[in-house]
């Protein structure tokens, strides 16, 4: 069991419809051989930073998922390689660090680092309640004396 | 003796004092550094695109390879580039 992360760009030209049936192709190859996908991201439409093969946008896609083989990445690095549509890609094997990091990045628990680990958890009980009861009495009362 | 209350400087003495470098990743725990995140990367390049020595970036040596390795791989995916000017 191991878990790994394959990003790829996709070729910006192709219609819109093409671009998620390449990206659904490679989740179902993967489906096929028994992983287990934990997120699929789009990225979306991203400039790059310099141009590959003359294009200088691309479409990017990111896997995240568990294998019970460790095959899999040669064969899914072939299906890559082969495939013109697809500009470039990159596979890595995640560590513990890495798979915590794309948890608490879905969770939105990682906004900026500092601090906002603490922050998005409590909020939601305990502010809302309290400003909703707080908040409407001291207004009415500044009103009536400003008159 | 230099925190006697009765000696005034006419200027700051910590003026021409080094600041403490730190490891911003053992500081605030940081464990994973995603090579996704290119804004978060431009911190640890210089104008060129080039990768910035310990020595000024302050990380230790297991976050600076860690970085050097994020770095690389956003350059692969053209979320950085291998070379260029003026970046900042």
């Amino acid at each position: 069991m191991q878990n790994y992360e394959v990003t790829f760009i996709v070729d910006p030209v192709l219609s819109g419809d093409e671009i998620k049936s390449t990206a659904q192709a490679y989740e179902d190859l993967l489906k096929n051989d028994n992983c287990e996908i934990i997120h699929f991201e789009e990225m979306g439409l991203k400039q790059l930073a310099y141009p590959i093969n003359k294009r200088s946008s691309g479409v990017y896609f990111s896997f995240e998922f568990i294998s019970p083989v460790y095959n899999i990445i040669p064969k899914l690095e072939l299906a890559l390689k082969r495939d013109e549509r697809v500009m470039r890609f990159l596979s890595i094997k995640l560590d513990k660090y890495g798979v915590k990091f794309n948890e608490d990045k879905r969770n939105g628990l990682i906004g900026k680092k500092r601090g906002g680990r603490t922050k998005p958890a409590p909020a939601p009980v305990p502010v809302e309640a309290k400003p909703a009861m707080v908040a409407p009495k001291p207004v009415p009362v500044a009103v009536q004396e400003e008159e | 003796m230099a925190s006697r209350d009765d000696i005034k400087f006419l200027s700051n003495p910590k003026l021409g004092q080094k600041r403490q470098k730190y490891c911003r990743f053992k500081k605030f725990g940081i464990k994973h550094i995603d090579y996704k995140d290119p804004d978060f990367l431009l911190q640890f390049v210089n104008e060129q695109g080039k990768i910035l020595p310990r020595r000024i970036t302050g990380n230790s040596l297991k976050y600076q390879k860690k970085v050097a390795v994020a770095i690389k791989r956003a350059r692969h995916l053209a979320l950085l580039p291998y070379v260029t000017d003026l970046l900042k």
